[in-house]
């Protein structure tokens, strides 16, 4: 049968537990959106180092997924000697794992702009500084926020995998409370509940931004 | 009257690859005159005009704007970027497909330049930028974005766009060629108020009816070369060279109905 009230009462728990998952995620977007900058603005450059450099951050971060490198980072460091909390280690990886991804939208968004655009600016004789912040980054930044969103709701649901270094968000937090309660079901539900608000307010937000940048 | 500039091209070639898209190209190009490049699709008319701004790079010759050299300190040796940037401050272009900037207004597309390049404070950037757009008959129309004008409406704040930069010299590249046909109108009458005002312009076009009336020379182009360039009248109605008499029946057959 269906407790219902074990079911409501899971969601105190759980949402305690869901800021770190915000923490999680939000950090790690905020790391991947400035780290991505830069491996984009590498990926363009015109030194040959760089740009392979960039290419192959991509490709493993990409090709490897997220638990491994969590794994990796959570076993690696110690054995380096590096001791970090297990908090910041997973902001780290997950923020670097989403640099991939950004680098990649932000590439795509800049390589979408018409040439005319950039060739308007030049013919008057802007230069090469002022032709980026004027006209090619505020536009690429606009037409990436639906992706970015996107990729901040993919990160809501992936810092679940952090719960493998020991850190009690939302999936741990109900792993926990489905052992000492005997109903994972009604925990589960509940975490699945809250993950499902989370991720309803960023689809709002990105369609209200959305809507706003349709001039 | 505008201080006008005047443009010699030399023996200039253009290589994509082993495409050879410019072929030795002569042209001279006096102050305050308005020449225009006809030819059928891929001549090569875009490639030598954006030669002029060295927004293309030839490979050998010269274009020079009042004697200096653009894109090269001599033969083989590139410019700075920032004595081409200086350069081409006094060049205003105008595409075929407008390339206003989307996130910007009419009015701020017209100060952009006028504050970045020009290095004015922004009140009076605005001064002369609604002063630019007024001319062009788009007073009204300042606080529009470009998504909110018609494509007539679009090119002329890209007219205004350039002359607020107060140009010697004015290249087109199919200024209507993107427009329905009730707009061009409007596009070339604010073309002719330029040419009557004096300013040297480089104008690619299919329209015929304004190489005839306003150009002082018409330049045909075909396969990367120059055919011939000659006073309207000679390439326009009585031309010798069968390529042209060739290019002009196929565009009279398609006009007539
Ligand atoms: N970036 C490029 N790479 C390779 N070939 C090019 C490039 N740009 C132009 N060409 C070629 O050069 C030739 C001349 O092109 P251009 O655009 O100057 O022609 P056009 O006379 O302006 O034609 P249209 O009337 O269609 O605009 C064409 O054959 C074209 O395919
Ligand atoms: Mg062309």
């Amino acid at each position: 049968m269906f407790s219902i009230p074990t079911f409501l009462d899971s969601f105190g728990p759980l949402f305690w537990a869901a800021r770190y998952t915000l923490l999680v995620s939000g950090l790690g977007i905020a790391l991947g959106l400035v780290i991505g900058a830069l491996i984009c603005a590498a990926r363009l450059s015109g030194v040959a180092f760089l740009r392979t450099f960039a290419a192959l951050w991509v490709s493993f971060l990409r090709g490897v997924p997220l638990l491994v490198q969590l794994l990796l980072v959570y076993f690696l460091l110690p054995v380096i000697g590096i001791d970090v909390p297990a908090l910041v280690a997973a902001v780290v990886t997950v923020g670097i794992c989403a640099s991939a991804y950004i680098s990649e939208i932000w590439r795509g968004a800049i390589g979408a702009l018409p040439r005319g655009q950039t060739e308007a600016a030049r013919a008057i004789g802007m230069g090469p500084g002022d032709v980026w912040t004027r006209i090619v980054l505020p536009q690429a930044v606009t037409m990436s926020l639906p992706a970015l969103i996107n990729e901040l709701i993919l990160l809501v649901k992936a810092s679940s995998l952090v719960s493998v270094v020991g850190i009690m968000e939302i999936t741990r937090a109900s792993q926990a409370q489905a052992a000492t309660t005997f109903r994972p079901m009604e925990v589960y539900l509940a975490a699945a509940c809250i993950y499902l608000m989370i991720n309803l307010c960023l689809a709002a937000l990105g369609r209200y931004l959305e809507h706003r940048m349709a001039v | 009257m505008v201080q006008a500039s005047s443009v010699e091209i030399r023996g200039v070639n253009k290589f994509y690859g082993p495409f050879q898209a410019l072929k030795d190209i002569d042209m001279s190009i006096a102050p305050g005159k308005v020449t225009c490049l006809i030819g059928p699709s891929g001549s090569g008319k875009s490639t030598l005009l954006r030669c002029i701004n060295f927004l293309e790079e030839y490979d050998s010759g010269e274009v020079r704007i009042d004697g200096q050299l653009i894109g090269y300190e001599a033969p083989g040796r590139k410019m700075s970027a920032r004595k081409l940037r200086a350069m081409r401050r006094s060049i205003g272009m105008v595409f075929q497909q407008f390339n206003l900037w989307p996130h910007m207004t009419a009015i701020q597309n017209v100060t952009e330049g006028l504050v970045r390049v020009r290095g004015m404070k922004k009140p009076e950037a605005e001064a002369r930028a609604a002063e630019a757009l007024n001319k062009v008959g788009l007073g009204d129309k300042m606080g529009n974005h470009p998504s909110r004008l018609s494509g007539g409406q679009q090119q002329r704040v890209a007219i205004a766009r350039a002359i607020a930069m107060e140009p010697r010299l004015m290249l087109f590249d199919e200024p209507t060629s993107a427009l329905d046909p009730e707009l061009v109108g409007e596009v070339l009458t604010v073309m002719k108020t330029l040419a009557a005002e004096g300013m040297t312009m480089v104008v690619v076009t299919h329209e015929m009816g304004f190489a005839a009336h306003v150009a002082d020379q018409v330049a045909f182009m075909e396969k990367g070369e120059l055919v011939g360039m000659d006073i309207p009248d000679r390439i326009l109605h009585q031309p010798e060279d069968p390529r042209i008499q060739g290019f002009l029946r196929s565009y009279h057959e398609r006009n007539s109905f």
